[in-house]
This record gives structure tokens, sequence and C-alpha cells, in this order.
């Protein structure tokens, strides 16, 4: 079965069609890149799938629940979809520790004990457990991003979603976060990542889905992608060229 | 300028008999640090819930919110202040009733209090609601996407930042709500101005009993300051610095 399932999915604002009949399947322990120019709707699809924003027309499931039905749980179908955002977006309130600990002591009621332990071993995993009791303004954009990493895998996610998880840091700090999510890519985790980073799409996609005017305009393999461009859309040629140039 | 400043009045014995003039001066101090503070406590109450309720989704609680927010704000303190002691009463017979045999100050305390309370809870609201707006709305987002329902992401994510980032706003709040204290002694209550006028008709020495006043209301004013001062100081996150720490 398909761990996210849109069928159809369409979206406007005013008369602006952001989304336009959107269709895709990603299986479970997929990774799918989703690239395209600014303004092509790749954030606004990828926030559909936790119901960060709603749409007008057409169906999305993740591992079986629809995410508009009016008797779906959101707060919970939320808790098991982990999003790292651009801005990474971590509580600036509370400490590295707390901001792992936070929902799942209040959504998924684990005891602070046990909240400590999971989020310490993630901290681990990122390479940032000696920054626990620091607060988010305190660390760098790369260590900021790698514990939006870690906040969204403490809910243990089913699926994980990325917007854009590099494109507000600085050169030298792209890499110490691909290489986590590349980390996870290996582990089986089913991702939908929206990047221009195509070295990571070449190394861990399964499928690149390339997006234009709110439409899904190529939904392919990695190797098709990058290997046969020649029997790409007129307008993934043009923005592979431009991408991949240097 | 050619005064004969003359001090000692304060020493002086009032007419009410067997009370000082200094005496009266700091009873009527008395009345105006307890009306201050009591107003103070629902100013906050109800602005943080109104501002908060300004911002959450919807239309009917917004509605309501921004409807308290326009009647408070939009009547001016003097006229709020004849309504509360004066108006309400008529309309509410039990009221009067009640108020009749009760000492007329305790009926001029409690105007005094709901009136300034409510009208700069108006205000509050205000610096709550624009705190809370210039959060960005990744946080929103964030909170949400790790599974927190919209009440615990203003609990535990909002709330905590945005009432940092209005504390210097609600300091000029707070010195606002001492210094309209004094409209209170247009219905009666002997708070610290009015014992200032109070002095200067018995004794003509009006410079040196509203020299006095006001020295006591800047240094009640400075401490006001400087509490929340201390409040920001304590409350500071490390590493955030407002309104551009991205």
């Amino acid at each position: 079965m398909a761990m996210i399932e849109m069928r159809g999915v369409s979206k406007w604002f005013g008369d602006f069609r952001v989304l336009d009949g959107c269709t895709t399947r990603v299986e479970k322990g997929d990774v799918v890149v989703v690239c395209g120019p600014s303004g092509s709707g790749k954030s606004t699809l990828i926030k559909t799938v936790n119901g960060l924003e709603p749409f007008q027309e057409g169906e999305v499931r993740v591992d079986g629940v629809s995410v508009a039905a009016r008797g779906t749980d959101l707060t919970r179908l939320r808790s098991r979809v982990g999003m790292v955002f651009q801005h990474f977006e971590l509580f600036p309130h509370l400490t590295v520790l707390r901001n792992l600990t936070l929902a799942q002591e209040r959504v998924l009621r684990r005891s602070r004990a046990e909240a400590d332990a999971k989020a310490l071993a993630l901290l681990e995993r990122v390479g940032l457990r000696d920054q626990a009791a620091k607060h988010p303004g305190q660390l760098s954009g790369g260590q900021q991003q790698r514990v939006a990493i870690a906040r969204a895998l403490s809910m243990d996610p089913v699926v994980m979603l990325f917007d854009e998880p590099t494109s507000a840091l600085d050169p030298e700090m792209v890499s110490e976060v691909l290489d986590v999510m590349v980390g996870l890519a290996r582990e089986g985790m089913t991702m939908m990542v929206v990047t221009h980073e195509m070295g990571f799409a070449r190394q861990v996609a399964s499928r690149v889905i390339f997006m234009d005017q709110g439409r899904i305009v190529e939904d392919v393999a990695k190797d098709a992608f990058f290997g046969a461009p020649q029997e790409r859309s007129p307008r993934a040629q043009q923005f592979l060229s431009k991408v991949l140039a240097h | 300028m050619n005064y004969h400043w003359n001090w000692g009045v304060f020493l002086q014995e009032a007419p009410e008999g067997g009370v000082r003039y200094w005496e009266l001066l700091v009873a009527g101090l008395g009345w105006t640090l307890a009306v201050s503070c009591l107003a103070w406590v629902i100013a906050l109450a109800a602005g943080v819930l109104v501002g908060t309720l300004r911002t959450v989704p919807g239309r009917l609680l917004p509605g309501l919110a921004a409807a308290w927010v326009e009647l408070f704000r939009n009547v001016p303190l003097l006229v709020q202040m004849f309504l509360w002691y004066f108006v309400l009463p008529e309309l509410l017979p039990p009221l009067k009733r009640l108020l009749a045999d009760a000492d007329p100050t305790t009926a001029q305390f409690a105007a005094a209090v709901l009136c300034l309370g409510l009208f700069t809870s108006a205000r509050i609201a205000e610096q709550v609601r624009a705190g809370i707006r210039s959060l960005p709305r990744g946080q929103r987002e964030a909170a949400a996407a790790v599974g927190l329902t919209t009440a615990q992401a203003y609990r535990h994510v909002l709330l905590p930042m945005a009432l940092r980032i209005v504390v210097p706003p609600l300091t000029s709040e707070a010195m606002n709500l001492i210094k309209n204290s004094s409209v209170a002694l247009t219905i009666g209550l002997a708070e610290l101005t009015f014992r200032a006028r109070e002095l200067g008709e018995y004794t003509f020495s009006y410079f040196e009993a509203f020299t006095a006043a006001t020295l006591i209301y800047v240094a009640i004013a400075m401490s006001a300051n400087r509490a929340m001062a201390w409040i920001e100081r304590r409350v500071a996150v490390p590493g955030y610095i407002a309104g551009g720490g991205r």
C-alpha cells in the first residue's frame, strides 16, 4: 500500500491556481525529491500531506488515512508525519532538549524520562548531544536544522517531509544536514524532499517529481530523470540545464 | 519666581482631625497603589486572553475579542469611570440596593478597579495580538506539524515568545495605568491626586502639594519600570535577538 497517495489535488488562492490536479504515490521506503522553479507549488504540495495547506479538490491519504476527511484526527496524523522547515522553526524559548521532548510528552504522552532518553539518543545520532542544554539561538544554522530533524524523528514518524531544508543555510553547513538526510534515506525512511540539491537527488532519490505552475510535469525514476534528459519535457530540460550547469 | 515655599505644611494637622497632611498623602498613595495593582491584574488577565482570541482561527472568537477592544478603547476613560460608578448601579437595581448599605469608598474602589482594569485590558490585548502576529508563521506550522493542538501551540509555543516580545510595550501600559488611576478622583476616591488637591485647597500650598504628588508618581512609575526591566532580563532567551533573530 502506498504510504502517501495524492489524487487530483487542486488548490486556489482566489483566481490563482497553486496546485493543479496533482496525482502521485509514494511507496513505503521511497525517497521522492520534488523540484521545480520557485512558485511552482512544491512546498504547497508537500504541506498538503500533513494538512498544513488545505486544498479545495482531490484527496490525500497518508498510510490510508484521508487528510481532508471530516472525521480525521489531524493532530494524530500530523504526529506521525515529521516535517523539517526551511527556516528550522525550532521553539526559541526552549532548550534543544525541550524542543525534542515537548511534543513527545504532550502529544504522545511519554514520560519525561522516556522522552529525554529518546531525545538524547536522537541528538547523539545527529552529533549534537553536547548541545542539549543550549537554546536554538546559540547554535549555527546547520546545527539548528539537525536539531529540527531530530525533533521530527522524536515522534517516530512513518513519513518525513523536508521543505527546502538547506536553502537557508550557509554553503559550508549544507553537507552536515544532507549527511543526516542521506543516512535517514538509507535506513529506509519514507521521505518527500523539496530541494534544489541535485547531488542529494542523484545519491538517494528513488523518484524525482518536477513541478511547474502547480502541475506535476514529471514524476519519474531518478535514473530516467537524470540519465535520459532528452526524453523529458522541454520545461524540465530547461530547468535541468540550469541546475546542472555547474 | 518669588514663591515662598512652605514644606512645613505636610506636618500640619488636617481639618479631618487627628491626622497630619503627610499621613493623608500616604493614605492616598495607598489607594493609588491598591487600585493600580488590582486593575493591572485584571488588565493583564483579560488583555492576554482577549489579545490571544483575536488571533485564533475562526470568526466568532476573534470577532468578540475585537468588539471588546473597540468598546473599551474608543470610549474616553473619564466617561467610562462615570459609567461604572453612576450608570451601572442604575441599570442593575440589586447592585444599587447593595451599594446603598455599603461604605461609598467600596463602590468607588470597585468602580475604579474595574474601569481601569478593563480600559487597560483593551490596550494590552492589542499589544499581545501584535506580539503573536510578529512571530514567524512557521512557528504555528511547526507546532501543528509535531501534533500539538491549537490550544497547546498557544500555551507552549506562541504565547511564551509573544509575551516576552511585548514586555517593553507592557511597561508603558503599566506606567499609564498608574497615572490614569488619578482619574478615580472624579468619582470621589481619595487617592493620591485627590489628597494633593485637598491639601492645596485647605492650605493654599498647591505647589508643595503637587510637587510631592508628582515626585511620588515619578517614584512609582520608575519602580514599575525597573520591575518590568527585571522581568525582561529574567525571561530573556539565550541567543535570541528580539525582532532580528533570523
